[in-house]
């Protein structure tokens, strides 16, 4: 039967214990238990249809046909793979549209100015490049000061080159806001770039972790990535030979 | 030399005349060709009236008043008739479509009636009300809220879960979410609807009016028709047509200032 045992918690970002989750008979998360730190980088890496965004959007409170416990920050914020701004606003209404009270300009340009879209607040969504709006996400999804930020998939629909910028700007937002971060992505050279932490997700269970030492920012071409990212793509059950 | 794949070699360029121009040969083609027919004795007067005839008749109509007496009677029925239809369409569609009780309780019904042809409730709505002007605004308003009934409805059954989703995320409550996320969406649909209303309205007026009016430009037909003069009725006729362009021109800027924020695509 469904349960909903949302809570909210101060200590930690995130305490998930004994989840699980089923669409009709097919169990998709199995007694999973997750903990993220506050101001911890975690990324969630797995291939498609592993559960890795069910578990984010769970975690979002978007999902609430459960059963175990899931306490979440309450200030929590999440960025989807598709930027999803409301095309009817202009990009800097749709930055403060969670928030109380009268729409703040001010407020909106301050978000804007940290992802460096100042030039473009003025504007509809639809004018926007695929990267822009995703930036505009990411101010949306910062202007609240969120305990935690779910990042589902957020650099997948970018070109290569946009994606390396987006990566780097959102290393650079995790260091000024100091929020727990939960990345879920396929991509496991993001994951090694980003993340404090790696967890691999497999057939609904966390299969492996890794902790990432490595200092910031990270080279792609240290040895110790490389090593760290030919044991990630074996567990994912992809050899490199 | 090379030469651009827009321009023509030479450095001249065609001029193409303006659209509006364009756009206005093909009335003025047909209205000359009338006039012609009718001077050379083609057409007869009985048949249909030459332009001319029109033209000094509408003039005539006009300094004795008549004119104005009946666009400002049939103008004010389908402006009453539009505003208790399309109000009662706005909050019907927002029940159904927000609603599930709602749509249970209100669509079902609705989605049955809407097969009934209005003008075939003529008869019906003579018995109840009379022949006053009652029976003309409820009918008007009848055949106006359909079409944006439906066309609301499915706008507002139409939102990007997506979006709803976030919304959802951004902590909207459910009614910030039907005021930022369901009913922005929804306006589209909702302009398309008021348009296929308006359109529907002048339509409606004309049978409307055929129910022993007093006054009207459906009036100044019937009595034209028991004369024969087919000046008048052609006049009337003008009258309706420019009568829905105004409508529909002011449907177009409301879409212009609801809808900037959609990039439309214009054609080539």
């Amino acid at each position: 039967m469904a349960t909903d045992l949302h809570r909210h918690v101060s200590v930690g970002a995130v305490r998930v214990r004994e989840l699980n989750k089923s669409f009709g008979d097919h169990r998709v998360i199995r007694d999973l238990d997750l903990d993220i730190q506050p101001g911890e980088f975690v990324v969630l890496l797995g291939a498609s249809g592993c559960g890795k965004s069910t578990l984010l959007r769970i975690l979002a409170d978007l999902d609430r046909d459960i059963t175990g416990s899931v306490e979440v920050a309450t200030r929590r914020a999440v960025s989807f793979q598709s930027p999803r701004l409301m095309p009817w606003k202009k990009v800097w209404r749709n930055v403060v549209l969670g928030l109380p009270g009268k729409p703040d300009r001010q407020r909106a340009e301050a978000a804007l100015a940290e992802v460096g879209m100042t030039h473009r607040s003025d504007v509809w969504p639809k004018v926007l490049s695929g990267g822009e709006a995703q930036r505009a996400s990411l101010a949306r999804a910062l202007v609240g000061e969120p305990d935690l930020l779910l990042l589902d998939e957020p650099f997948s629909a970018l070109d290569a080159l946009t994606r390396l910028t987006a990566q780097a700007l959102v290393a650079d937002l995790w260091a000024l806001h100091q929020c727990a971060v939960l990345l879920v992505t396929h991509d496991v050279e993001e994951s090694v770039k980003l993340a404090d932490r790696v967890l691999v997700m497999k057939d609904g269970v966390i299969a492996h972790e890794a902790r990432v030492e490595l200092p910031r920012p990270r080279d792609v071409t240290d040895p110790a990535f490389v090593a760290l990212r030919a044991e990630l793509l074996g567990h994912l059950g992809v050899g490199v030979h | 030399m090379i030469v651009g794949l827009a321009g023509t070699p030479g450095g001249k360029r065609r001029r193409h005349p303006p659209r509006t121009l364009v756009k206005a040969i093909s009335p003025i083609v047909l209205i000359l060709a009338w006039y012609i027919a009718s001077e050379a004795g083609w057409l007869s007067r009985h048949t249909l009236a030459p332009p001319t005839d029109v033209l000094s008749k509408a003039g005539e109509l006009i300094s004795n008043g008549e004119l104005q007496e009946a666009i400002l009677a049939s103008a004010s029925r389908v402006g009453l008739g539009l505003f208790f239809g399309l109000t009662a369409a706005v909050i019907a569609a927002l029940i159904s479509g927000l609603f599930r009780v709602g749509e249970d309780v209100i669509d079902a019904p609705i989605q049955m009636l809407r097969t009934v042809p209005v003008v075939g409730l003529i008869p019906l709505l003579i018995i109840w009300f009379g022949i006053g002007d009652q029976p003309k605004l409820i009918l008007i308003a009848l055949g106006v809220f359909f079409p944006l009934y439906l066309n609301l409805f499915a706008g507002i059954r139409g939102t990007d879960p997506a979006l709803i989703e976030a919304g959802r995320t951004l902590g909207l409550s459910r009614f910030g979410l039907v005021r930022h996320v369901v009913l922005p969406a929804a306006i589209p649909n909702g302009l398309v609807g008021l348009r296929y209303s308006i359109g529907v309205s002048w339509l409606i007026l004309v049978f409307a009016e055929t129910i022993n009016a007093t006054t009207g430009i459906g009036y100044l037909i019937n009595e034209a028709r028991e004369f024969f003069q087919t000046d008048t009725i052609v006049l009337c006729l003008v009258l309706y047509a420019i009568l829905g362009l105004i409508a529909d021109i002011i449907v177009r800027l409301l879409e212009r200032v609801l809808l900037a924020w959609r990039p439309t695509f214009t054609g080539t």
